[in-house]
């Protein structure tokens, strides 16, 4: 097996809610175009580590990182780096389906057009391209003018991840992104992580061991704010090293 | 518990029916003093005629100069409103620290306390000679300054109104913008501001409301020589200040020029009955989108 690229790093990441110690001195790598999944009980900082890819902490009040996450060996907490740029490059899903309330053509070229994109064509293309890539496209494309909220949960989602892809990012972030949807579209979005692994890097938080088990290479597992054990998912569910680890995913407690 | 909670029902019809009461007998009221009007004055000369003379020897019983200066200050007073009603509600979403925020608010809602014949001599006795530094021709009494002090006195209206709209806004929504790589600016027009678009629309809609049914203010600082014009910087009368005129003055009750302020007065319970209705029909048509 070729060694890929590293493609997000963690270096000693340590973040405060306030006074609350919410991650200690977490150090990860990812390697490029392939899934990760966080796994862990509720409260163990699972969606704050996620979020701090992204910065997405960074409105919160009175939270606070230390450590450095180097995206393609930058880091992305430097002073000079702008926020709305990375985030262009690193996209989320978030557990609910957010789409915004517009149509789901709208929805999906938001990215672009933020942009400064206004070509119709180019648009229309673009939007039919991240559209098949979250395979909505056979059941959106006669009513692309349609408002978003008239979809299904789990067509919202996709058009979520279609939304985020649009813009080709290179990492996916996804915080529980099956957890509101029924187990059919559950399957159509792991599914569809599978496919996109090809093209791009995808950190995805679960809490469903099936889950991490079916669609990650590797797996994390966080407790108390600390990164436990990080390695092969297979590794992981047939032979954690680490007491906890073992205890958590044979459901002793949860 | 059967008896306390039938009071409590009892009251809160009572109430209910109060109000529609008194809304009824005002439509009463107006009708009943403008009938004998209209049997003297045709409705198609009152909506249509372009003078309002009836004080005088010759009389004409035109709405429109009245409808003109009520138009005036009210648009001049929402192009004030608007603008920066929207940005403060904006800046309070979605820059302020919550501190900041808790702060704010209540201070503009002092605004909106502060009796509207004290903003009637700010604006006649300082924001008119200020303008007039600026605009020579601008006379002592004007739609102008009246307007624009009218907007910054419904500015707390409109941004607490629409502030109350973009914080509804779902979390989420804001953070589907940030993390499709949105700055602020673009999170709050391109999401948020359309996301919370009919509460604010109500908000400009109740301003409006408002603006139209103001008295006080214009009859200080607007004057009162009904015009028919849509110049700013000439003194008009509106509707309001008519009546008040009117109310005021030593004109015999009963006589066809006491029953022009029921016709005029018609005239406004019409305007402002409907922006109301049309208020109430957004915010219950849009209002579930969401969630
Ligand atoms: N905005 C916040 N302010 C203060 N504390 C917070 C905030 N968000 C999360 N926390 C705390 O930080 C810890 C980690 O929360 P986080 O949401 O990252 O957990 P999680 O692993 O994603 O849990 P879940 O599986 O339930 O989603 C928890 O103890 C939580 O109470
Ligand atoms: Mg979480």
């Amino acid at each position: 097996m070729s060694k890929k690229q590293i493609k997000l790093e963690a270096r000693d990441i340590n973040a405060y809610y306030g006074d609350f110690h919410a991650l200690k001195g977490i150090n990860v790598a990812m390697e490029e175009k392939t899934v990760t999944a966080f796994i862990g009980p509720s409260g163990c900082g699972k969606s704050t580590f996620l979020r701090i890819f992204n910065r997405m902490n960074d409105y919160i009040d009175g939270f606070k990182t230390e450590g450095e996450i180097l995206l393609d060996g930058e880091n992305i907490y430097a002073k000079n780096v702008l926020v709305d740029e990375l985030r262009k490059r690193v996209g989320m899903v978030f557990q609910k389906p957010n789409p915004f309330p517009k149509s789901i053509y709208e929805n999906v070229v938001y990215g672009l057009k933020i942009q400064g994109m206004s070509n119709k064509a180019a648009l229309a293309e673009a939007a039919e391209k991240a559209l098949h890539q979250a395979a909505l496209w056979n059941e959106v494309k006669d009513n692309l003018n349609k408002s978003a909220l008239a979809l299904s949960g789990g067509q919202q989602q996709r058009l979520c991840i279609a939304r985020a892809l649009a813009i080709s990012p290179s990492v996916l972030l996804m915080d529980e992104p099956a957890s509101a949807l029924d187990p059919i579209s559950t399957a159509k979005i792991e599914e569809l992580i599978h496919q996109l692994k090809e093209q791009y890097t995808i950190v995805i938080v679960t809490h469903n061991m099936q889950q991490a088990g079916r669609v990650s290479d590797t797996t994390a597992f966080f407790y108390m704010g600390e990164l436990v054990e990080h390695a092969k998912t297979k590794t992981i569910f047939t032979n954690p090293k680490d007491k906890r680890t073992e205890d958590y995913i044979t459901g002793r407690f949860g | 518990m059967k008896l306390s909670e039938k009071i409590i029902e009892g009251l809160l019809w009572l109430a209910a029916t109060i109000t529609i009461l008194v809304t009824i007998g005002i439509i009463w009221v107006l009708l009943s003093g403008s009938i004998p009007f209209f049997q003297k004055v045709s409705i198609i000369e009152f909506i249509t005629g372009t003078e309002w003379t009836p004080l005088f020897a010759k009389k004409e019983f035109g709405i429109l100069p009245l409808v003109a200066g009520t138009f005036l200050t009210t648009a001049i007073a929402i192009a004030v409103a608007l603008p920066l009603g929207l940005t403060i509600a904006i800046y309070l979403n979605e820059y302020a620290p919550a501190r900041l925020k808790s702060t704010i608010k209540p201070v503009l809602e002092v605004l909106a306390t502060i009796p509207t014949v004290v903003y009637g001599f700010f604006a006649l006795t300082v924001v008119t000679p200020f303008l007039q530094g600026f605009i020579p021709n601008l006379a002592g009494f004007n739609a102008l300054s009246a307007g624009i002090v009218m907007g910054i006195m419904i500015i707390p209206m409109i941004s607490s109104l629409s502030e109350d709209a973009i914080s509804a806004v779902p979390k989420s929504l804001r953070e589907a913008a940030y993390g499709m790589g949105s700055t602020r600016l673009q999170t709050a027009f391109k999401v948020m501001v359309p996301a919370a678009s009919s509460g604010i629309i109500v908000s400009v809609i109740l301003a409006i409301s408002r603006a139209v049914g103001e008295t006080m203010l214009v009859a200080i600082a607007a004057g009162q020589q009904p015009r028919f014009t849509l110049n700013p910087l000439v003194p008009i009368e509106t509707i309001t200040t008519y009546i008040v005129q009117v109310s005021l003055g030593d004109v015999p009750h009963g006589s066809l020029e006491y029953r022009t302020i029921f016709a005029a007065g018609l005239v406004l319970f019409v305007f402002t009955f409907a922006l109301n209705n049309l208020s109430f029909w957004i915010k219950k048509k849009y209002q579930e989108k969401y969630d």
